[in-house]
C-alpha cells in the first residue's frame, strides 16, 4: 500500500473506530427512519392515495413508497452528523493535526468523506433490513443495485456537510444552521409525498421541491432500489457532488476560507 | 551551516487587524530558540502560518530547506509539531493514537511499530502503549504528543506553548528532553510567555505585537538583568 492508500486507510479506520464507541449514534439514526416507517407511515397509509408513478408498476403502501425517502434521510442526518464532528474535531484541535499531514488537503478531505459515507450505507442496510422484517420489502437483487447510488447520494450530502463545517465557527451555531438546512432540504422533496402531489397542493412548492437536490436524492436510490436508471436524477445528484465538493475544498483552503479566523 | 526553520517577511491579518508584522528570523540546525511574547503577541498565529493551517499572503516560510508555499508536502514532511491545544482521542490507545499519526504522514506499516516503542522508549512511556489515552495524566498527555511529533523524525521541531497546565516537574522533565533533542542536530522552535523555560544558551526571539523585538542569545540579550525583568521592559518599552 503506498502513502495515499495508508492515509486513507488510517482516517476511514479512524471513523470507523469513533463510530463503534458511539453506539448511541449507530441507535439514534436507526430509531430515526424506523419511526417515521412504522408510526408515521402507518397513520398515513389511510389518508395517502398514490397512483402509479415510475418505477413503480402496481399500487404500493405508503411504506412501500416512503423508504427510499428515509434511506436519503438517514444519509442526509449522518451527513449532517459528520460535519458536526468536523466542528468538534476543530474546537478539539484534531482537526490540526489531519490538516498538517504533508498529504494533499483534497485527498485528506475526500478520505474523512468517504469514511463518514461508508458508516451511512451501513446503517441505511440495517435500516432496509430492519424494514423487510417487518414486511416492507423491495426486489432482492435491488438491494445490491441501489449501493452505487447509496454512494453517490452519501458523498454528495457528506460533501454538503463538509462546506457547513467550514463555515460555521463554533460548535454552538450548528444547531441553528441544522434546522435551516435538514428539516427545509428533508421536507421539500419527494420523500415523504410524490412532487404531483405536492403541486396539487402548491405548483409553487412542487417547483422549488423539483430544485432540491435532495429530491434527486431520494429519487435516485428509489429508481436503483426497482433496479432502474433515473438518468436526470443522477446528473443532478453528481452535479450537486461535484459543486459541493468544489466548495468544500475552497472552504478549506488554507489561504482562503480559513483565513480569518483561528483553525 | 544548513538552516532548519528560516522565515522571511512574514505578514498576516485578520480582518482591518495586523496579527503579524514583516518578521524574519532564521534558525540553524541543531538550535533550541526560545519565541517569548505575551498573550496576544501573535505566536499562535505564526504556530498556524509555519504549520500551512494558514497561509501568509505577504512573506517566505522554509523548513528543512523546502519552501512551504511552493513544496508543502516536503516542508510538512520535516516538521514535527506540539500544538498548544491538545490534539489526541482520548478513546483511543496511546499505541492507536501513534499509529494513526504515522499513517498520516505515511509512514511505511512495515516501520511504523519499531518507531512507536522508540518514541514511547524514549520519553519512558514505554508501558503506557496499551492504555487509552483518556486515563493519562496531562503530563503523560504532553510526552505522548511530544512522541508522536518525532515519530517521523523531522529535522524541525515546533512546540506551541508545550507546558501550558503541567506541574512544575513535568515541565522541568520536558524542557530537558526538547533541549537534548536540538543538541542531536533538530532544530526547535518553542513558543512561550514564561521566562524560567527559556537558559541562558538558548537563542531567542521576542515577539510583541506582532513584531520581532530581540533576536539573540539569551544571556547577551538580558546581561545583568533578570530575563523576567528585562522582557517586561522590552515589551513596555515597545507598547
Amino acid at each position: 500500500m503506498n502513502g495515499f492508500g495508508r492515509v486513507a486507510w488510517a482516517i476511514i479506520s479512524r471513523e470507523f473506530l469513533r463510530y463503534v464507541h458511539q453506539r448511541e449514534r449507530f441507535i439514534a439514526a436507526l430509531v430515526r427512519p424506523l419511526v417515521w416507517l412504522l408510526i408515521f407511515a402507518a397513520g398515513f397509509r389511510a389518508t395517502l392515495g398514490l397512483s402509479i408513478i415510475p418505477p413503480y408498476q402496481t399500487y404500493i403502501t405508503y411504506e412501500t413508497y416512503i423508504v427510499p425517502g428515509l434511506c436519503a434521510m438517514v444519509l442526509l442526518f449522518n451527513g449532517m452528523q459528520s460535519s458536526l464532528s468536523l466542528v468538534y474535531d476543530r474546537e478539539l484541535g484534531s482537526m490540526r493535526l489531519l490538516l498538517t499531514s504533508p498529504f494533499p488537503r483534497w485527498w485528506l478531505l475526500f478520505c474523512r468523506l468517504f469514511g463518514a459515507t461508508a458508516i451511512s450505507i451501513l446503517q441505511v442496510y440495517t435500516f432496509l433490513i430492519i424494514a423487510a422484517l417487518f414486511g416492507i420489502k423491495m426486489p432482492t437483487v435491488g438491494y445490491i443495485a441501489v449501493l452505487p447510488a447509496l454512494v453517490l447520494a452519501g458523498l454528495m450530502l457528506g460533501a454538503l456537510g463538509l462546506v457547513l463545517s467550514s463555515l460555521i465557527k463554533q460548535l454552538e451555531n450548528f444547531a441553528g444552521v441544522m434546522n435551516f438546512v435538514i428539516f427545509p432540504m428533508f421536507f421539500m422533496s419527494s420523500a415523504l409525498y410524490p412532487l404531483w402531489r405536492i403541486g396539487e397542493s402548491s405548483p409553487l412548492l412542487r417547483d422549488i421541491c423539483a430544485l432540491n437536490p435532495f429530491t434527486y436524492a431520494v429519487e435516485l436510490i428509489r429508481f436503483s432500489l426497482y433496479l432502474q436508471i433515473n438518468w436526470i436524477a443522477l446528473a443532478w445528484v453528481l452535479a450537486s457532488a461535484l459543486f459541493l465538493s468544489a466548495a468544500a475544498l475552497w472552504g478549506y483552503e488554507p489561504s482562503r476560507g480559513l483565513m480569518k479566523r483561528k483553525v | 551551516m544548513a538552516k532548519g526553520l528560516t522565515v522571511r517577511d512574514l505578514s498576516f491579518d485578520y480582518g482591518p487587524k495586523r496579527a503579524l508584522d514583516r518578521v524574519s528570523f532564521a534558525l540553524d540546525q541543531g538550535m533550541f530558540c526560545a519565541l517569548l511574547g505575551p498573550n496576544g503577541a501573535g505566536k499562535s498565529t505564526l504556530v498556524s502560518l509555519m504549520t500551512r493551517l494558514l497561509v501568509a499572503p505577504e512573506g517566505d516560510i522554509s523548513i528543512a530547506g523546502h519552501d512551504l508555499r511552493h513544496a508543502p508536502r516536503q516542508a510538512l514532511a520535516e516538521l514535527g509539531v506540539v500544538f498548544q491545544q491538545p490534539t489526541l482521542d482520548l478513546n483511543l490507545t496511546v499505541r492507536q493514537n501513534l499509529s494513526y499519526f504515522a499513517a498520516l504522514h505515511g509512514l511505511p506499516a512495515s516501520e511504523v511499530d519499531g518507531r512507536i516503542d522508540m518514541a514511547l522508549g524514549q520519553l519512558d512511556m514505554s508501558e503506557r502503549a496499551g492504555e487509552k489515552v483518556g486515563k493519562l495524566n496531562g503530563g503523560h498527555r504532553r510526552r505522548m504528543e511530544l512522541a508522536r511529533a518525532l515519530l517521523h523524525q523531522p529535522k524541525v521541531l515546533l512546540l506551541d506553548e508545550p507546558t501550558v497546565g503541567l506541574d512544575a516537574a513535568a515541565r522541568h522533565a520536558i524542557t530537558d528532553h526538547v533541549h537534548a533533542l536540538a543538541k542531536d542536530d533538530m532544530s526547535v522552535l518553542w513558543t512561550t510567555h514564561l521566562t524560567d523555560e527559556v537558559r541562558d544558551d538558548d537563542h531567542l526571539l521576542v515577539l510583541h505585537q506582532g513584531r520581532i523585538l530581540a533576536d539573540g542569545t539569551t544571556g547577551e540579550l538580558r546581561g545583568n538583568a533578570k530575563l523576567s525583568d528585562w522582557f517586561l521592559d522590552q515589551t513596555k518599552v515597545a507598547s
